[in-house]
């Protein structure tokens, strides 16, 4: 599995998607004291993926804040440190869990601009990792996006390459609004890829053409993007060009992006772990239809979750519900040669 | 001979006259909305009678420079203490562009100002105690010198936010002073179907001090959140106030208390008006008088009626305004 290096810098070097996120977050709290760390575990344990390890001895216990067993807490506590001009960067130990600070961050951290008329902002990161693969059953799986990309004042982006987690992590830091920074775990030691030793930024709303091709569009995020650049890889051997883009950001959505490929290929597929219903595919395939209807040569589908609860354990059972590639290049066969 | 009460406490005449003109300004101000609710100009009222001893003696506890304030909606007095003008207070009333809460976006009553160091609020019960602690976290972790308030009901202190920052507060000792306005009711639920045990006893289970006092004594509402205040300056971490109080209108203009209280229990708290009491002290210790009384309240009418006047005459939001400040980037909204 590969993933694009768009480096300009000689000085790169490889790593995995954990430690992109490892080093970009020690890099920004060296460089400026605002930048703090706090969640369940990221102190004397280093996060459970490992995300803050070392950071406590590098950083003193007030800056990497093991804070207690209460997610409503953390968004809170992180809204009220964004509130006195910190920059916290709180971590939810997995997705699944930020269920309790739902009222904290729909409610408060979403609305504060707004709601004081531009008199307060809240600049605060959000990690969580999310996703399925590993086993995680129920509640170590989920895919939350769709829930969060709903509320006017978050933005919610989902980086999937260890360049575009330094780049879009430093973005969220930087922003000034509340960004929820979705990390998919099955991807935080799959994933490689090399990582320029240069700060440099990519901008939170731009998606990403990961190959190009003019028989269909399929776009994806997360960790399905990566398994739809394989499957396209194989469709290129048959003289099948798919163009696969990445969204790395649900809110803002680059639908300018899109909306060019879906132009030049006629043909738009959407994939992603999380159910169907409601999805990010459903948004993404009505602004299709809204903005390029007359350019489609087929009818816009699909891949995703099934409507059920969450991602089931056994392994028969998880594969079930998780499109991989052979699903996927299927898939796309249909739809090419339609 | 012993000293007067408010000279024990260090508070001097010219406080106690400033004090009883935010709590008489606070309560004209809420017969006022009314008034404009009963005529058809306000859809929406959230009173405060009943409140002010409570409020303006714990906010009077802090300093209003460099302190912190994260009130509730009940909370017009504490506001007005804060620097709210009569005219802010309609121009949120009316939902007018200058509200300087939230430039007519939010209902009534849903207090913030960055310049008056009072952070913007929600209708949601409680959220605004755990920013409290994260703010407190930060004054602490940078070392500054500045103490936060946090104002909230009984029935905020059921909420998970409201043990959760209780909890955080008490870990870290930070410069954070809860102050509960319990009136006995959340909407209609009675504090004995709300609160197992006691507020103020709540704190020690979370490893801090609490107090109770009665929150229509203004003074003693002022003292216990003083000493809290001091301590919490001086590094010595956060304390709990519970001052007991009773609202004397129903929750909103859109609740009728009559469902699930007496009139005659009204009626007793009625009489310990917290605005009365401060009154019959002022004029025991000679600051006030009859006359005096009288001009600082016709002063204060005066500054009510002029700003509603001003706040019913200045302009609504722009409708296209409704699409701002959505996030920092105006391209996103």
């Amino acid at each position: 599995m590969t993933t694009l290096a768009s480096a300009t810098s000689t000085d790169t070097t490889e790593m995995n998607i954990v430690q992109a996120v490892h080093d970009t977050l020690r890099d920004e709290m060296r460089r400026d004291d605002r930048v703090l760390v706090l969640g369940e575990d990221v102190g004397a344990r280093g996060g459970v993926f490992r995300a803050t390890h070392g950071f406590l001895d590098e950083f003193g216990s007030e800056r990497v804040l093991d804070t207690p067993l209460d997610e409503c807490l953390i968004a809170g506590v992180a809204i009220g440190l964004a509130l006195d001009d910190m920059l916290p960067v709180a971590e939810m130990q997995f997705a699944d869990f930020i269920f309790p600070a739902f009222n904290q961050i729909v409610s408060e951290a979403a609305r504060i601009r707004y709601r004081s008329n531009g008199d307060f902002e809240v600049p605060m990161v959000i990690r969580a990792p999310w996703g399925g693969g590993v086993h995680g059953a129920l509640y170590h799986s989920q895919s939350i996006e769709a829930f969060f990309a709903h509320v006017p004042g978050l933005k919610v982006v989902v980086p999937s390459t260890p360049y575009d987690i330094k780049g879009m992590l430093i973005e969220a830091i930087e922003d000034r609004d509340p960004v929820l920074f979705l990390e998919h775990k099955k991807t935080y030691r799959l994933i490689k890829g090399e990582v320029p030793a240069e700060r440099y930024t990519v901008p939170l709303g731009r998606a990403a053409v990961r190959t190009e091709g003019d028989d269909a569009t399929v776009v994806a995020y997360g960790l399905m993007h990566h398994f739809c650049v394989e499957a396209a890889g194989r469709l290129h051997g048959e003289g099948i060009g798919v163009e696969v883009i990445d969204l790395r950001s649900i809110y803002p959505l680059d639908m300018d992006t899109v909306l060019t490929s879906v132009r030049k290929t006629g043909k738009a597929m959407i994939v992603h772990e999380d159910t169907k219903f409601l999805g990010v595919g459903g948004e993404v395939a009505a602004q299709i239809a809204e903005e390029a209807f007359d350019d489609l040569d087929a009818p816009v589908v699909r891949v995703a979750g099934p409507h059920i609860p969450a991602m089931p354990f056994s392994p028969t059972l998880e594969h079930r519900y998780l499109p991989d590639v052979d699903r996927l290049e299927v898939a796309l066969r249909k739809l090419a040669e339609y | 001979m012993s000293k007067d009460k408010h000279t024990e406490l260090g508070l001097k005449e010219e406080d106690l006259v400033e004090m009883y003109r935010c709590m008489v300004l606070a309560r004209l101000c809420d017969e006022r909305q009314w008034a404009f609710n009963r005529q058809g100009k306000a859809p929406f009222v959230i009173p405060v009678s009943g409140h002010e001893g409570a409020q303006v003696g714990s906010a009077w506890a802090f300093e209003r420079s460099k302190d912190i304030f994260l009130p509730y909606y009940r909370d017009m007095a504490l506001v007005l203490v804060c620097g709210f003008t009569p005219k802010d207070i309609f121009l949120g009333l009316f939902g007018k562009a200058d509200d300087p809460s939230s430039g007519g976006r939010q209902m009534p009553a849903h207090w913030g100002s960055k310049a008056r160091n009072i952070i913007t609020g929600s209708s949601p019960i409680a959220t605004q105690v755990l920013h409290a602690a994260g703010i407190a976290y930060a004054k602490k972790i940078k070392r500054e010198d500045a103490v936060v308030g946090t104002w909230f009901g009984e029935g905020g202190t059921s909420e998970g936010d409201w043990h959760g920052a209780m909890n955080f507060a008490g870990i870290h000792k930070l410069p954070l002073i809860f102050v509960c306005e319990n009136n006995q009711y959340a909407i209609s639920v009675h504090e004995s179907m709300q609160v197992a045990g006691h507020v103020h006893k709540r704190a020690k289970g979370y490893g801090f001090p609490g107090f109770v006092g009665d929150g229509n004594d203004v003074l003693q509402s002022y003292k216990l959140t003083k000493e809290a205040v001091d301590r919490a300056r001086a590094g010595e971490g956060p304390s709990l106030i519970e001052l007991r109080t009773y609202r004397f209108y129903a929750h909103t203009s859109d609740d009728d208390d009559r469902t699930y209280r007496s009139k005659e229990e009204v009626e007793q708290w009625r009489r310990k008006d917290p605005i009365g009491r401060f009154e019959r002290y002022l004029r025991s210790v000679g600051i006030v008088d009859d006359a005096h009384i009288e001009e600082l309240r016709a002063v204060a009418r005066e500054a009510v009626i002029q700003g509603a006047k001003e706040a019913q005459a200045a302009e609504f939001p722009d409708p296209a305004s409704a699409l701002d400040n959505v996030y920092a980037d105006t391209e996103l909204s």
